[in-house]
């Protein structure tokens, strides 16, 4: 088992809109992308978990291309609407850093 | 009409007008002939306060030595210049301000060209009748339109395509200054105004429209998209960066809720099946991107006034408060909600909020981590209420009540936070929120946004 905060190149949460954030979790290699993939820990219901939102409104995209995952979340409190926490989405990534990969 | 070729070279500038790029990466893009000079204006991420008081993003100092130098570069060459999204929110203050900057750069430079500026200001009306028509659907995660919230709303953008555009190059303009726009879309204009179809054109908007953020070491800085009809190439001009098939790859994470499936007005971008290549160890080609058609549909963007916020800033260092914030701080609400009605402003007409960093301050109810492991916590203390006055006396009674309050096991009887400033108070002024994102089917793709043609001088 290894945590993804040891063993991704980039985790990282932003906007996409003011109603979603994206978050991604990106590898150095295909190989460890292959790895990540197979062991099917990422996928909606991760981050429906994670972020404690329903998981049909989770949008998780494979992306071979950068060795990366995408998985896309409603936000509670719109970007800057009151009791918003964070405007440009950047920090909310963390709770991705401890998921375990089995490897 | 522009002639028709089989290549098309793009240069951005930058990210976003007024972010600032090195002069040298302009002439270096100058060297390679490009067909259009242009750089995106805007972005949602800033948050709806630009929308909805029609302030810029960026200072005029900033725009306008960004402008200054597209000008000196495009016009004398007759390079045309392209800017979407101006001023950040690209509401009609937004476009006039930068269609300001152009003409006093016009004037101290001695230039003349002919200018379009895409007006996007959508009628408040007209966005009701859409509604009773039912055109407008909510965007994945928004919800459903109401009439109130059109009516409440201060200001409303449409999202225009490539078409007005192409419509305002076509028109003989040399210099197009667009309202709001898909980012990717002023690109993808310019090259198929060549001639060269959708999904190489989309595609290079979507890189273009960050400046070099598609490459290594990202940056504001200059990038060159040579299109062609099956691919695209992609290259920094300045020499100390690179585009390499992944940091090419990578860009399409970015700020986009799928990394292959980009909506755009009239299609979809589909890049499921890109290949990225190395052409030479700075520059990388990108094929096998497709466009599919699809009913046209606009997005709408709104702005609503919430009401004037006032923040104060303070902490605590101590511990026996630090186990008990939470009671501690419903406390202090309770207090402030009785002494605020007993001048007259009754709970319903604020909002009070306590940012608590060393707690949740970062993720607020989504913070999965509920033990506290620091020895401070930092406290915003947020008041909004739609009148300003209102704002200002709850957040200082707040200021009064926060640091006074009682409770169990209370050692520090002379106050209970630590603040930093005086005066404490800070009024931030009007504060605003999004409150329409959603998509209409439009009578045509130009029918929104209006062209107003200007001989500058």
């Amino acid at each position: 088992m290894a945590k993804l905060s040891a063993i991704a190149k980039v985790c990282k949460s932003k906007n996409a809109g003011p109603f979603e954030v994206t978050i991604d979790v990106m590898f150095d290699t295909r190989e460890m992308y292959d790895k990540v993939l197979k062991s099917g820990v990422l996928c909606e219901q991760l981050f429906a978990t994670l972020y404690n939102v329903d998981v049909k409104d989770v949008l998780f995209t494979p992306y071979p291309a950068a060795f990366a995952f995408k998985g896309t979340i409603p936000r509670r409190i719109s970007s800057g609407d009151l009791g918003d926490t964070d405007v440009y989405g950047a920090q909310q990534h963390a709770p991705m850093l401890d998921v375990e990969i089995p490897l | 009409m522009p002639e028709m070729t089989n290549e098309c070279r793009l240069l951005s500038v930058s990210s976003i007008l007024g972010y600032g790029f090195p002069e040298s990466s302009l002439a270096m893009g100058l060297d390679r002939k490009p067909h259009f000079i242009g750089v995106d204006g805007g972005s949602t991420d800033p948050g709806a306060f630009y929308l909805g008081s029609g302030e810029c993003l960026n200072s005029r100092k900033a725009m306008k030595r960004d402008l200054r130098l597209m000008l000196l570069a495009g016009v004398p060459r007759k390079i045309p210049v392209v800017i979407g999204t101006c001023g950040g929110a690209g509401a009609e203050p937004h476009l006039q301000a930068v269609a300001e900057l152009a003409r006093e750069v016009a004037r101290e430079e001695g230039l003349k060209f002919r200018m379009a500026l895409i007006h996007s200001d959508q009628d408040p009306r007209k966005v009701s009748s859409w509604l009773d028509e039912g055109r407008i659907t909510a965007l994945r995660n928004v919800p459903p339109l109401t009439a109130a919230t059109v009516q409440r709303s201060n200001r409303i953008v449409g999202m225009m395509g490539a078409e007005p555009f192409m419509q305002a190059l076509g028109g003989g303009a040399q210099v197009v200054l667009a309202a709001r726009a898909s980012d990717a879309a002023s690109w993808a204009a310019c090259a198929m105004s060549r001639g060269l179809p959708p999904a190489p054109s989309w595609y290079a908007g979507k890189m273009l429209e960050c400046g070099t953020a598609s490459a290594t070491p990202k940056g504001h800085d200059c990038l060159i998209a040579t299109v062609r009809s099956d691919h695209l190439e992609l290259e920094p001009t300045n020499p100390a960066r690179r585009c390499t098939p992944l940091s090419v790859a990578t860009h399409g994470l970015h700020e986009n809720a799928s990394p292959t499936i980009h909506e755009e007005p009239g299609g979809l971008l589909d890049a499921t099946h890109c290949e990225f290549t190395a052409v030479t160890d700075r520059a990388v080609r990108v094929s096998g991107m497709q466009w599919r058609t699809r009913d046209y549909d606009v997005k709408l963007e709104g702005a609503e006034f919430i009401g004037f916020r006032a923040i104060t800033i303070c902490g605590t260092r101590d511990p026996i408060l630090i186990s008990q914030i939470d009671s501690y701080l419903q406390t202090v609400k309770d207090d402030v909600q009785s002494r605020a009605a007993g001048f007259g402003v009754a709970p319903e007409k604020y909002h009070l909020v306590f940012h608590v960093y060393g707690k949740d301050g970062v993720m607020g109810a989504a913070e999965p981590v509920k033990h506290i492991a620091s020895h401070e916590l930092g406290i915003v203390v947020e008041v909004v209420a739609p009148d300003e006055e209102d704002a200002k006396a709850v957040l200082g009674i707040a200021r009064i009540v926060i640091p006074k309050v009682d409770f169990p096991g209370r050692l520090c009887k002379s106050g209970n936070m630590a603040f930093p400033f005086s005066p404490s108070d800070i009024a931030v002024g009007p504060t605003y929120r999004f409150s329409i994102f959603h998509v209409v089917k439009p009578d045509s793709p130009y029918s929104m946004f209006p062209i107003e043609y200007a001989e500058v001088h």
